[in-house]
């Protein structure tokens, strides 16, 4: 690169040994010249055979302090057992852990110590050998590399070294299709739920069903199809599509399109409860301002308008349940839902 | 080669040991090469080592609890000592984890040690990587050695993600389902890629096995081998050293491994475990019996990934809404990739910055004297800027946290936190480069004139001046002993075109050196030391002491003169 | 130490004696202080039938504090809500907690210095639910906490944790409004909570949550309120944030006052 010029002259390297280009680095000839090392400062200990002998005690007192810790924790573990009291539980972590920090900083403490008031502080310089090698070094490198290369014939003999490159690239491929049996084709498990046309509304987790007259103006109910809680396998997969918030409006705020319009029953609307950006559950209901917020980012939705998102990250209303309500009252819901529900996916 | 075969018995046990193990795997050698490496002593160079040392705690620990934990998702009931939980349905998973925390002596307290241990260890890394930065520690030949730290960095951030998601419950479930939806949100493969992650529908019964395997096997391996790397390469360029008297890119000045580095370093392995230890004693740390077993409808308030990732859940966060677009019967999920994308390419720039660097000054000389940040403004102003863009990210994901705490608005303070994230990264340059430059104008005034006493004089002939003390040889070398650059121009190539790499390059030396301050010269010093008046004499230069004598004041106290 | 055998400028008093002097002052005035405005929270169940004075007492009370937001029959004006049909124990919640009389504008009424005696607010509650029937305040029996603690978590983290954190620390909810810490909330007032649905906090009637429901609720937490974690100091139960934030301020402020120490000259 014609930018490599350094500003001072070809031998303006201050370690000619390390011969690089200096690039925009500039390089005074008038540089304030290095005083070497500083002279040693003596420590006390140094000077005085009593500031030795109390540091030496210090230490070996930092080191005794860690054997009785390193006791007193084995001891703890003996004379704190665990019972059904969990106040037995802190005792035994707590005096445990106390014993063995007090093991562990008595060595730690006393080797320092040990290093910064006995052992020798004076400075000593170790030159740095060039990473790089010498001449002679790369010279012969050089020569094996051309060695190896003409007694193998790798660069001469084209054939050979083309198919090796597609031989190496294409063995590992093999691997990639050992993950192929990790997981199901998921198909369009994420489209269906298991709500279905007369699936009743059942309150979480006890699976009991909930009659329209139960849900008050005001109230919300975490809501699960039921069938759900007896569910042998599979409970917490479908849980995680079919969770639904139950909440009742006052018919006259709901702003409801007209293909809509029968979806809800007297103000009571259901909605699923994943979130529509990463599938949290939006679990939060705000009863004067009708809004639903998500407690992991912060997504906020407005029940009144259909949940569309009013603040936050995510982007898609919350999916409708549409319910009704069966002859004994209960609710139920009249299909599953018309769109998937849960955060977004390519082929959605 | 050893002449007769050591037949002495009256060696001892230490003499026998070291000749049995020279002879089969030539310890003698390994001793002479390093027993006597030189390292030099700061306080800055042992956050990389406070990293290091979490590490053995961490695997210390994590084999304890490797003895106890079950990674099986099959539900049971519960019936151990936690009241509130007895009866309940969880995974065999969350129940050894309950067993673990109240039914193991010393379970609880290992858990804890683990998991602080966990913390500490990104962010001791974090830190180190911070301090190698602003001091420039990347340089040549240490290029590979950043891009190895922080392969360390990203693999513990996934150690810890792996780790706490293990013990299925509702807190880190949670973490467990962003992640899900995230992956979902991924072009063309992220359902597919759910369903292999998962097994099937999340969150299924595979994952927490499948994380257990990553998290005790792969992650600790590949943790373990490139710290090796980590350390083989800074045994062979030697560790760095700050300017100052004696120290040169030639050399390296400290103390030797044995024995003061082997009780200093290997004492300190004790002090940050005992911290460890200490703090895991007496601070709870995911109480994962306060959760309950992950279920996907129940959701804590105050739902935040461990302090790692936060960056990452805070770019979720602060995205801002109605960013999916539906086009052509596909979705891109614009909410998720964004944030991917602005998290993803932070890392990738902090990976990239020392090869942008070096491009930008050509320097192609060895480093291995630091740099005080204040004496590279640019990239001290830079690596300021993206703290604060770290930060902000990291602030984000706490919104809700601030909000009750503070008593804001949580929307507020959201918004507060977009703007920062954008601004704040600006403002923080700014006003870090200007305190740079002022800085390296203070030391310069200092290496010049000394420092101000405060002792005002009266001259005979009446002028006023203040007394200032000259500093010594030794403090005025650490002042000026800094590398300086200087902007380069676009100079045209062969064909006589000045290319647009050239303009770029050009114009980033300009960005990054055309506000510098130069090192003060030998010439500039003795031209203001002839400024000073007679009066004002100089004191005499140090003499070097030895051993036994006093130990000298390191500042010559400037000769009060003698009013005339 | 040599200084305190020093006699200062000729003073009979001993150097510290004004320290100690400034400290015996403050923890006086302090502890005094502290004594005499500490609330005492008692469970007081209110006597199912409400006697004719007790509700003529509460209708002076209402006139004279709450009328001028309330209107004068509790019909409810711009400023607050009707209070017909709120039934005793809302009223109960929201005076013995502090929150009424309500103050200030803001996104939500605040705790503050509870204002009325338990007789005050007990013959408010008998006004206010003369004017029409609304939720009782809880019994004895309704608030023991002898349920059933696990069933108590469960139902608490799936209907409450979203908004008052897993174990009761506290929650954000939109534009400043907030679920509180419910660590110091009496059994009372968290079952009246429930009951009336103060605020933006939904409405849970005894079909949603019945009253067993709400008292295995009232049971965990209570057993999370008498219970210190076996982990030691909890850190606000805040979770990973205030975790990472004592890992960065504290850990590692730490650990570096030792590399310094480490590191330094000794003398």
């Amino acid at each position: 690169m014609s930018d490599s010029k350094s500003i001072a002259s070809a031998k303006g390297s201050q370690e000619p040994e390390h011969d690089y280009a200096t690039g925009l680095a500039v390089i005074a000839p008038d540089k304030v010249a290095d005083p070497g090392l500083e002279p040693h400062r003596v420590r006390m200990t140094d000077k005085s055979v009593k500031h030795e002998k109390t540091a030496a005690r210090q230490v070996a007192f930092l080191f005794l302090a860690s054997v009785v810790g390193s006791i007193f924790s084995i001891y703890a573990y003996f004379a704190f057992p665990l019972s059904d009291d969990l106040g037995t539980v802190r005792n035994n972590t707590l005096f445990m852990g106390l014993g063995i920090t007090l093991g562990l900083f008595g060595i730690g403490i006393g080797a320092v110590h040990w290093a910064k008031t006995l052992m020798p502080d004076a400075e000593i310089a170790e030159e740095r050998h060039q990473t790089r090698g010498s001449e002679e070094v790369r010279a012969r490198a050089v020569e094996i590399i051309k060695l190896a290369d003409s007694e193998s014939g790798f660069s001469r003999r084209k054939l050979i070294r083309r198919s090796l490159y597609g031989a190496l690239a294409l063995f590992p491929i093999p691997a990639i299709f050992f993950f192929g049996d990790l997981g199901p084709n998921p198909k369009d498990t994420l489209r269906h739920t298991m709500w279905k046309a007369g699936t009743r509304l059942t309150k979480d987790p006890s699976g009991l069903p909930i009659k329209a007259s139960d849900v008050t103006l005001g109230s919300v109910f975490h809501v699960i199809p039921e069938g759900l809680s007896e569910l042998e396998h599979h409970k917490l997969e479908e849980k995680a599509k079919a969770a639904v918030l139950l909440v009742r409006l006052d018919p006259s705020e709901l702003k409801e399109s007209a293909e809509r319009k029968s979806w809800s029953y007297d103000g009571i609307v259901a909605y699923s409860k994943i979130c529509t950006h990463v599938g949290c559950p939006v679990a939060l209901y705000e009863q004067h301002t009708h809004h639903l917020l998500c407690p992991c980012h912060q997504s906020t939705f407005d029940v009144t308008d259909e949940c569309k998102v009013v603040f936050g990250p995510a982007s898609r209303p919350l999916p409708q349940l549409p319910i009704a309500v069966d002859a004994e009252g209960y609710l139920i819901a009249q299909s599953d839902f018309t769109e998937p529900v849960g955060p977004s996916f390519w082929e959605r | 080669m050893s002449t007769a075969v050591n037949t002495q018995k009256k060696g001892g046990f230490l003499a026998g040991t070291a000749n049995y193990l020279d002879e089969r795997v030539g310890v003698a050698g390994i001793l002479k090469e390093f027993g006597r490496k030189i390292f030099p002593d700061h306080w800055s160079f042992m956050l990389g080592e406070v990293a290091l040392y979490s590490f053995f705690v961490l695997l210390l620990s994590g084999t304890f609890l490797t003895f106890f934990f079950q990674p099986a998702m099959t539900p049971v009931i519960y019936d151990g000592v936690y009241g509130p939980l007895k009866g309940a349905e969880m995974s065999i998973a969350y129940a050894s984890t309950l067993d673990i925390s109240f039914e193991v002596r010393g379970g609880l307290l290992m858990r804890q040690v683990h998991h602080w241990a966990a913390l500490l260890f990104v962010a001791a890394a974090g830190l180190h990587m911070l301090r190698v930065f602003f001091t420039g520690a990347f340089r040549k030949p240490r290029e590979i050695n950043w891009v190895v730290g922080f392969m360390l960095f990203v693999l513990g951030m996934a150690a810890g993600f792996t780790g706490y998601s293990l013990p299925d419950d509702l807190l880190s479930g949670n973490g467990l389902r962003i992640i899900d939806g995230m992956i979902k949100g991924l072009p063309v493969i992220g359902a597919y890629t759910s369903s292999l992650l998962f097994g099937g529908e999340f969150p299924g019964e595979q994952i927490v096995a499948r994380l257990y395997g990553l998290h005790i096997l792969l992650v600790p391996a590949l943790i373990l081998i490139f710290i090796v790397i980590h350390l083989f390469m800074v045994v062979i360029h030697k560790h760095t050293h700050y300017s100052g008297p004696g120290r040169k890119d030639s050399n390296v000045v400290g103390y030797p491994l044995m024995p003061v580095y082997v009780a200093k370093a290997g004492g300190f392995f004790f002090i940050v475990f005992g911290v460890i230890m200490l703090i895991a004693a007496t601070f709870t740390i995911n109480p994962v019996w306060n959760y309950g077993g992950y279920d996907p409808s129940p959701v804590s308030a105050g739902t935040q990934p461990d302090w790692y990732i936060g960056f990452l859940d805070g770019a979720l966060r602060l995205a801002p809404t109605h960013l999916e677009v539906h086009a052509g019967g596909v979705t891109w999920a614009w909410n998720i990739l964004l944030p991917m994308i602005v998290g993803v390419g932070f890392l990738v720039v902090v990976a990239l910055y020392p090869f942008l660097e070096a491009w930008v000054t050509g320097d192609k000389r060895e480093h291995h004297v630091l740099d005080r940040p204040r004496n590279a403004p640019t990239r001290t102003a830079i690596g300021a800027a993206g703290v604060t863009f770290y930060a902000a990210l990291w602030a984000g994901a706490s919104t809700d946290l601030i909000a009750t705490n503070f008593l804001m608005s949580m929307n507020n303070v959201l918004t507060s936190i977009q703007i920062i994230l954008i601004v704040g990264p600006i403002v923080a340059y700014i006003i870090t480069k200007r305190v740079c430059l002022s800085l390296q104008r203070k030391d310069r005034e200092i290496a010049l004139h000394g420092r101000e006493t405060g002792r005002i004089i009266r001259m005979p002939h009446g002028e006023y001046i203040e007394v200032h003390e000259p500093l010594d040889a030794f403090e005025q070398y650490k002042l000026v002993d800094f590398k300086d650059y200087q902007p380069t121009l676009a100079r045209p190539n062969a064909q006589g075109k000045i290319t647009l790499r050239a303009r770029l390059r050009a114009g980033l030396s300009r960005f990054y050196f055309e506000d510098r301050i130069a090192p003060v010269t030998q010439t500039e010093l003795d031209a203001a030391h002839h400024d000073h008046a007679p009066a004002v004499t100089e004191a005499p230069k140090k003499k070097a002491v030895t051993a036994a004598k006093k130990p000298a004041a390191k500042k010559p106290a400037a000769k009060k003169p003698a009013a005339k | 130490m040599a200084f305190m055998k020093r006699n200062l400028n000729g003073s009979r008093r001993h150097p510290m004696a004004a320290i100690l002097v400034i400290a015996a002052g403050l923890a006086v005035s302090g502890g005094g202080y502290a004594a005499a405005t500490a609330a005492v929270e008692t469970v007081k169940p209110v006597s199912a039938a409400a006697s004719a004075a007790q509700v003529d007492e509460g209708h002076k009370l209402f006139l004279a504090n709450c009328a001028s937001c309330h209107g004068k029959n509790a019909e409810g004006t711009a400023n607050a809500p009707s209070l017909i049909g709120v039934g005793a124990a809302a009223v109960s919640f929201q005076v013995e907690t502090g929150r009424m009389p309500g103050q200030a504008s803001g996104p939500q009424l605040m705790v503050k210095e509870v204002q009325f005696t338990t007789e005050e607010s007990d013959a408010l509650a008998a006004y206010v639910a003369s004017l029409a029937p609304g939720p009782a305040v809880p019994t004895e029996a309704q608030l023991a906490p002898n349920g059933d603690a696990t069933r108590g978590g469960e139902l608490f983290r799936i209907n409450c944790a979203m908004c008052h954190n897993a174990v009761g620390a506290g929650g954000a909810l939109t534009q400043g409004k907030y679920a509180p810490a419910l660590t110091k909330t009496s059994a009372e007032h968290i079952y009246e909570a429930m009951l009336t649905g103060p605020q933006n906090m939904p409405v849970f009637n005894d079909a949603n949550l019945t009253p067993t429901d709400k008292k295995d609720i009232i049971t965990y937490l209570t057993y999370v309120q008498t219970h210190q974690s076996a982990g030691g100091y909890e850190l606000g139960n805040l979770g990973p944030v205030v975790e990472g934030l004592f890992i960065w301020i504290f850990a590692l402020g730490f650990i570096i006052a030792i590399t310094i120490w480490l590191g330094a000259k000794s003398n």
